[in-house]
């Protein structure tokens, strides 16, 4: 995928932006740094990103670390700790860290002017930065709102040694000695996942899980998680179906490695049982095609999340011109415009309300989906998060000036 | 806090007897790590947070796109009703009217005398917010650069506006007179260079908290050939 191709979805005058802005960053080299290729949120967002970078002429390159299943099991408990979830982090698990840091800081070349390193897993690289070479910066993609002290007060003095910190909302940013920035995550408008479809590709993929088009569908897409409330979602269901005939589809990604995925998917289950008009699809990996047509072919979405890192679904959602009900918690809120791109819940009966009033309103709906897919086009596109990784390029050339006056472009 | 620590750095500054350079800018949102939940957490950080903050917290909404006119911009003020449920407080931080300062100082100063009056109310609730409605103070790091566009006359200046983006316009006429200290706006002080006192002084008059970038721009217009130009 070009740059160019973007220019029909995100707009000629985005990518004029991006060409502007990248004459003041050229040639310049950028190393990012994670710890898995393929798979996650990071992944995804970077195979995007790299090649968009280099084409504006950032000398963008990705490393992955390595680790065993121990440390990544170590990293795991990391994650759900600075989460807030209540995980026992113990010396040996900190060691397995240490060790694993070590082993990386011997395999990876630091070969860039900048340096993004994502998330925890390999965040101990720091040590080896040396004096005055490249600009580290930590880029965080979890939420840290309430992270566990344990594993927080073990990350922080590493966090401290870099030139900079990137969280998602404002809501993750820690008191931290050095310069913290907001850089909201992003949806590829080109992916599989979001990409416009053919109507017979959306019928397609309805037909083949039984679901009827003539008939309206509300539709909620995430892992089977006590924390998307997937049995509040049913329960909102119920309650809608009092007054309106419709459709339930919950779809998920598999939780095979999840023993907690297992369970909370067997309840779902169970819920729906006796329903033929409740839909749980297990969906396999690289599904991405069909959760896009799923999208496509609801009337509404809801994420009914408890408790949300950033939530992109509800941009995805939002993307295809669905109204969405999302729980108000975390990301959801910058996403959802309560009353003008869907609205905000509390509770299943908030829900099913919305709900209820949405099926009643075509025209709500296509005025909510309207300005749903135009946020999203102006704050939540990939296209976004490349300039803003361009302006944190120029921010650390120009550490304590509030405004900084780049004068004429190079070019010129 | 000193005058001097709150005085921001000046480019995208006009010369004198030279043309008018429009510049843009884009911004890059940072975070201070501070977050109040009660109005007395509030009043604390306001007294300490980088001048900057102030005025992204009342000015950034500008320039975010609205499905409806916004009648609020004040962060300060969105959130004591929103969040603290303190309408009266809500109604009296919106009421500040931005046009009577010309430095964040002066700001800082007049929501801190409105909070703290608020906070001294006997029997005054202390009301906190909900978890996750906590207010997280930001600021913005601006980049300036050129548009490349430049007005030699007036009558090409005004031939030049409807072309300039809603950034480039927030520039010059919100964000250098408060931010960067200047007496006015850009435009008002260029035309008042070029003898065109009188526009200058209508177009300063101009409330541009209680308008759209995209009507203000289009109040500038009318000014102009009002003036006899366009």
């Amino acid at each position: 995928m070009q740059l160019e191709d973007y220019a029909e979805v995100a707009g000629r005058d985005v990518i004029e932006e991006l060409r502007v802005l990248a004459e003041y960053v050229k040639g310049r080299r950028l190393q990012n740094i994670n710890s898995t290729p393929v798979g996650g949120g990071v992944a995804e967002i970077l195979t995007r990103l790299v090649p968009l970078l280099r084409e504006l002429g950032v000398e963008t390159t990705w490393d992955v670390i390595k680790g065993d299943e121990t440390f990544f099991n170590v990293t795991k408990a990391f994650h759900n700790a600075l989460h807030g979830v209540p995980e026992e982090i113990t010396e040996e698990m900190l060691e397995c860290y240490r060790q694993t840091t070590e082993q990386n800081l011997r395999e990876v070349p630091i070969t860039g002017d900048v340096v993004f390193v994502h998330d925890p897993q390999p965040a101990g690289l720091i040590a080896a930065r040396n004096g005055a070479g490249a600009r580290w910066v930590w880029r965080c993609h979890i939420d840290v709102s309430s992270p566990q002290p344990r594993v927080w007060e073990f990350l922080r003095p590493l966090v401290e040694r870099y030139d900079a910190a990137i969280f998602s909302m404002p809501g993750f940013a820690q008191k931290l000695p050095v310069p913290q920035f907001m850089v909201a995550p992003s949806i590829d408008p080109l992916s599989a996942k979001n990409r416009e479809l053919e109507p017979r590709q959306v019928s397609a993929v309805l037909e083949k899980y039984h679901i009827d088009p003539g008939r309206p569908v509300l539709t909620q897409i995430s892992r089977f998680d006590r924390l998307k409330d997937p049995l509040g979602v049913i329960a909102a269901y119920r309650m809608v179906k009092r007054r309106h005939d419709c459709q339930l589809v919950l779809a998920g990604g598999g939780a095979s490695d999840d023993p907690e995925g297992e369970q909370v998917l067997r309840e779902v289950q169970e819920a729906a049982a006796g329903d033929p008009d409740i839909h749980v699809l297990l969906l396999p990996p690289f599904s991405d095609l069909e959760i896009n047509a799923l999208v496509r072919g609801s009337t509404i979405v809801l994420q009914k999340s408890i408790k949300e890192g950033f939530g992109l679904t509800v941009s995805e959602a939002l993307w295809k011109k669905k109204p969405v009900i999302g729980g108000a918690v975390g990301g959801i809120r910058l996403q959802v415009i309560h009353g003008v791109t869907g609205f905000l819940v509390h509770s299943p009966e908030g829900a099913a309300m919305r709900a209820a009033q949405l099926l009643a309103d075509r025209e709500l709906r296509r005025r909510m989906g309207e300005n749903g897919y135009l946020h999203v086009k102006q704050n939540f596109l990939l296209t976004r998060h490349v300039k803003d990784y361009m302006l944190v390029m120029l921010a650390l050339e120009h550490p304590g000036e509030d405004i900084v006056s780049l004068g004429a472009p190079p070019w010129s | 806090m000193a005058v001097a620590a709150e005085r921001l750095q000046a480019p995208g500054q006009q010369a004198h007897t030279e043309p008018f350079l429009f510049y843009t800018e884009r911004r890059l949102v940072e975070l201070t790590g501070l977050r109040a939940r009660s109005l007395a957490e509030l009043a604390a950080i306001l007294r300490q947070v980088p001048g900057s903050s102030i005025f992204y917290h009342t000015h950034h909404l500008f320039l975010s796109h609205h499905f409806e006119k916004p009648v609020v911009y004040n962060e300060f003020a969105l959130w004591a009703g929103e969040a603290l449920q303190e309408q009266v407080l809500a109604e009296k931080l919106a009421a500040i009217d931005l046009r009577e300062f010309t430095s964040i100082r002066q700001l800082r100063q007049a929501i801190l005398a409105v909070v703290e009056q608020h906070l001294g109310r006997a029997g005054a609730e202390q009301r906190a917010a909900p978890p996750g409605d906590e207010f997280h103070f930001c600021k913005s790091k601006s980049f300036v650069m050129p548009t490349g566009m430049v007005a030699h006359d007036v009558r090409e200046f005004f031939a030049l506006l409807p072309q300039v983006t809603n950034i480039s316009f927030y520039f010059h006429f919100l964000e250098a007179r408060l931010r960067l200290e200047r007496p006015t706006n850009d435009f008002s002080q260029w035309l008042s260079w070029r003898g065109e006192t009188a526009l200058a002084a209508a177009i300063d008059a101009l409330d541009p908290y209680t308008r759209t970038l995209d009507e203000l721009k289009a109040d500038l217009l009318a000014l102009g050939r009002r003036h006899g130009y366009g």
